[in-house]
């Protein structure tokens, strides 16, 4: 009996130390994962802004669109926003919604992203405040997106990602970005939404 | 369990000290690059998506 109570303590105690392991995993070890991705995502996206061969082409899922950058959370953020929402999809980084605008376009660009895992590219999106700038840099130009609101809403409420978000149907007139990402922290219970609207176009060229 | 095996590894103590340093850096490194790897796409909890169908920009 003495040898059975032991061998269990013993399993709960290795199998405690392996999900802590897991937990750091979690934290840490699929960064280097997302790390790996973006900078193959990155690369492709570059060359192909350096194509001169315009094409009409659609954006392909699973390519890169833009890069996404916020002052707010330094220099260093930068990332390459991914076409799909899928969960394959934003383990390489933020992806934006198929079917929603893209940048600068009349209409709503959705992007979704990890909050936690996975280099957590929208780690810090609670921290944004009404006046913060998203800039968004594409083949054609960057796009100054300014924060106007913050909403934290339930999974279901699909409507933020409307054209016109809360109000789907109705015509669009303005160039808007919807960023949403799990909330609270480390849970999935409900989404911190990030309202903002296009209020300074660059082209590429003179972008910096 | 552990200590049916601490007792089966050699004498030397710098020896054994050696041998379960390797064998824990093994197996850590197995769960690091494989295991979890593997196991963390089907336990995914922080998804940020939401749960629908995005209304499509109209045609203008």
């Amino acid at each position: 009996m003495r040898v059975v109570i032991r061998g269990m303590g013993e399993l709960c105690v290795t199998a405690g130390l392996v999900l802590l392991l897991f937990f750091a995993y979690e934290l840490w070890g699929t960064g280097a994962y997302t790390a790996g991705e973006q900078h193959k995502l990155d690369t492709a996206m570059r060359k192909s802004w350096t194509n001169t061969k315009v094409t009409t082409e659609k954006v392909r899922l699973g390519t890169g669109v833009a890069l996404l950058r916020i002052p707010r959370f330094g220099k260093k953020y930068h990332y390459v926003v991914i076409e799909g929402v899928s969960r394959a999809d934003l383990r390489k980084g933020p992806g934006h919604y198929p079917g929603t605008a893209l940048p600068g376009e009349v209409g709503n660009f959705v992007v979704s992203g990890h909050r936690t895992t996975y280099s957590a590219p929208f780690n810090r999106a609670a921290e944004l405040r009404p006046g913060d700038r998203i800039l968004v840099d594409t083949r054609d130009g960057q796009y100054t997106y300014t924060v106007t609101g913050l909403k934290i809403v339930k999974p279901t409420e699909v409507d933020v990602t409307a054209p016109v978000p809360f109000h789907p149907g109705r015509r669009p007139t303005d160039r808007l970005i919807t960023l949403t990402t799990c909330h609270p922290k480390y849970s999935a219970a409900r989404r911190l939404i990030v309202f903002g609207r296009l209020t300074a176009t660059v082209p590429r060229a003179a972008a910096h | 369990m552990y200590l049916w095996i601490w007792r089966r590894l050699p004498d030397d103590p710098r020896v054994k000290l050696l041998i379960v340093a390797a064998a824990v850096l093994v197996a850590g490194l197995v769960l690091w690059y494989v295991v979890f790897p593997w196991l963390e796409p089907k336990t995914q909890f922080d998804h940020g998506v939401m749960d629908g169908t995005p209304s499509p920009t109209p045609h203008r």
